[in-house]
């Protein structure tokens, strides 16, 4: 049995979501990789945006810190390369990371620092009321959309990819135990890390479009969920609408502070700079 | 004492912050800023600290809180539309009570207006730009020895009070370069953030009326929890009316309560002045020189300079204006803080030489000015 306790604010609970959100599945297996990393709490930084998944951090015993809405990278930068023996993680909503965040979420991914990004995509605005994300399929109801969306979504993965992410995978909350997976080699791996897990959204999705309850809900995302082997044999055209999940990027590209370290070192030596 | 060097206004903040342990710096490019930016891009590394330039202000003010909250001295630059873009998360460090300073060298506006123009036209919106009742520290220094006195002062008062401080500055006097010798170590304080005894609390938030935060930072062995939303002793959110009524007093008192330690002022020529000018940044300066000539032409002319401007000087400036006929407030914009000085010396005679054109406010025009008040 896993010592996962240390990991959780006892003293916050209960947990304020939805009964049968999927948040919950992406904080419990995050703990569970906490647990099983044994990282020492107070080693720890978990920041937020602001949403439903951006109240996570408030319930793991870690340092967290819940900032505004769509810019928990650019704090969690700060305080990374401030202290960069330590882990960072950081949690975003689809809105929070790809609309008002997207430009922190790109310059993230560039730079190569040393933070793992867990977007919780539930495909809608969940916190405000359900509105229309950038990542809402396309004929969906919301309440901004009330006649469905005709807009295009983002690609996330191929959008990290693009930026330079180094570790990028996506996940499902009705694969707790793969996503435990990903979320444990995004943080073993050295660099900008990001994991999508798709969550369902039941209240402020589900029930505008014939999913109000959390069975349905996660059925329709298990029916859109394609193993990344398997996709490869699909057409662009077949995969638009799907959840292909898997390990898209795992390379290695020299990190944002290492390179600091030797900038410093510059520095330090007399070196040369621009007049 | 070190011998004097040329240095321009911004580049004396870059000392000053040195000075003052400033090992972080995030920000964005933009004139009349930027040379800030190039000076701590230059300097940090040799001092192990941190240079990051950012993707735009947003994230700028967002990096710099997030490692003021990892245990760093921290600061950003920008100009009117920056400090704009920073308003949020201002306001989100006010909430939080995360010590930092915010530079902001100001040129004409609205919108990208004159940006390389001098203007003072940011000073109401440094007291009020972020939303919500909030507490604000805006220091205005004129005089290059100030400048770096003040940016020192500046970090001083964030640790103190664990709060952002605004510092101003004009275009004229950031780029203005002149002889300065450094103030040694022994001529100034350096201030540091104060933590708990025993890290064996939670309520990091738990204070006296008026008293900022005595807290651990992130990773000194207590793990806390530090929000945006109105929180509770231990940081965590709260919507219970007296909790949030208590922080929310609580944080307006700290700078209320100290604002007798935390206001400077400085007078030229007041006691026997029959016109006293109010006057700040760039404009103290031209309001000094005009000072000199008036009183060689036996006007009796005063100055009052603000070197704090929020908390503004309430006490400080009626004591000033005690006697004195009128009051001139010139300043660098269509009229801002002569609402204040109005609000100060309710029933006095208070005229404004007030302009935003994209040229300073000249001595000459300042002396014709008093001339035509005092009928000379
Ligand atoms: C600057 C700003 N704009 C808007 C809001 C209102 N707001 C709060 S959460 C949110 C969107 C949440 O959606 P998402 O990021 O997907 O998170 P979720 O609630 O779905 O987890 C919005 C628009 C805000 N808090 N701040
Ligand atoms: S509104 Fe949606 S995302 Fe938010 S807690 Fe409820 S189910 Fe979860
Ligand atoms: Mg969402």
């Amino acid at each position: 049995m896993l010592d996962y306790e240390k990991y959780l604010r006892t003293r916050t609970f209960p947990l304020p979501w939805c009964p049968g959100c999927g948040i919950g599945t992406i904080f419990k297996a995050t703990v569970m990789v906490f647990a099983k990393l044994g990282w020492n709490p107070d080693d720890l930084l978990v920041v937020s945006g602001i949403g439903c998944s951006g109240r996570l951090p408030t319930y793991f015993n870690t340092n967290t810190l819940h900032t505004t809405h769509g810019r928990a990278l650019t704090f969690a930068t700060g305080a990374k390369l401030a202290q960069p023996e330590k882990k960072v993680v950081v949690f975003s909503g689809d809105g929070d990371a790809l609309a008002i965040g997207g430009n922190h979420f790109i310059h993230a991914c560039r730079r190569n620092l040393d933070i793992k990004y867990i977007i919780v995509n539930n495909c809608i605005y969940g916190m405000t009321g359900g509105q229309v994300s950038p990542t809402t399929p396309g004929g969906f109801v919301t309440t901004t959309t009330p006649y469905g969306n005709s807009e295009p979504h983002f690609n996330t993965v191929e959008m990290a990819k693009a930026a330079g992410a180094t570790y990028v995978a996506r996940e499902t909350v009705n694969r707790p135990r793969q996503l435990q997976t990903v979320i444990e080699n995004a943080f073993l791996h050295k660099g900008f890390s990001v994991v999508e897990a798709i969550s369902n959204c039941h209240i402020n999705l589900g029930r505008r479009n014939k999913l109000r309850h959390p069975i349905p809900m996660l059925k329709w995302i298990e029916e859109l969920t394609v193993p990344l082997a398997k996709a490869k044999d699909m057409t662009p055209e077949e995969l638009e609408k799907r959840f292909v999940v898997g390990e898209f990027v795992k390379r290695d590209r020299p990190e944002y502070y290492d390179i600091y370290r030797e900038t410093m070192k510059k520095a330090q030596e007399g070196g040369k700079h621009a007049e | 004492m070190s011998s004097k060097e040329i240095y321009s206004g911004n580049e004396l903040v870059v000392k000053g912050a040195i000075a003052a342990g400033c090992r972080f710096f995030a920000g964005y490019p933009i004139t009349p800023s930027s040379e800030v930016a190039e000076g701590m891009a230059k300097t940090l590394p040799k001092h192990g600290g941190v240079f990051v330039q950012m993707e735009d202000e947003i994230a700028s003010i967002g990096a710099i809180i997030g490692a003021s909250l990892s245990g760093k001295k921290v600061l950003t630059a920008t100009s009117g539309p920056g400090f704009s873009l920073k308003q949020e998360n201002l306001g989100a460090a006010m909430m939080a009570e995360v010590p930092l300073v915010i530079l902001n060298v100001m040129r004409g506006g609205p919108s990208t207006g004159l940006p390389t123009r001098p203007a003072q036209s940011d000073v109401m919106q440094a007291r009020w730009g972020t939303h919500g009742d909030h507490p604000v520290i805006v220091l205005t220094p004129a005089f290059p020895k100030e400048i770096f006195l003040s940016t020192v002062e500046a970090f001083n008062l964030s640790e103190r009070f664990m709060t952002p401080v605004i510092l101003l500055l004009d275009e004229v006097i950031a780029h203005a370069h002149e002889p300065l010798a450094v103030p040694e170590p022994t001529e100034y304080e350096v201030v540091n953030r104060k933590y708990p005894e025993k890290l064996d609390s939670l309520e990091i938030y738990k204070r006296e009326m008026g008293e900022p935060p005595i807290r651990p930072d992130f990773f000194m062995g207590l793990p806390i929890h530090i929000d945006s939303l109105e929180h509770s002793d231990y940081g965590t959110p709260t919507t219970h009316p007296e909790v949030v009524e208590l922080h929310q007093r609580r944080r307006l008192a700290k700078v209320e309560k100290y604002k007798d330690e935390i206001i400077k002022v400085k007078t030229y020529e007041e006691e026997d002045a029959e016109i006293l000018i109010f006057a700040y940044g760039s404009m103290a300066r031209a309001s000094l020189d005009a000072v000199r000539e008036l009183r060689k032409m036996g006007i009796k002319a005063g100055l009052f300079q603000p070197l704090t401007l929020w908390p503004f000087p309430e006490k400080a400036l009626e004591k000033a204006a005690q006697g004195k006929k009128k009051i001139l407030v010139v300043e660098m914009n269509w009229g801002q803080m002569i609402y204040e000085v109005e609000r100060v010396l309710k029933d006095r005679n208070i005229e404004g030489l007030l302009r935003m054109n994209g040229y300073a406010i000249t001595p000459v025009e300042i002396i014709n000015r008093v001339k035509e008040l005092t009928h000379a």
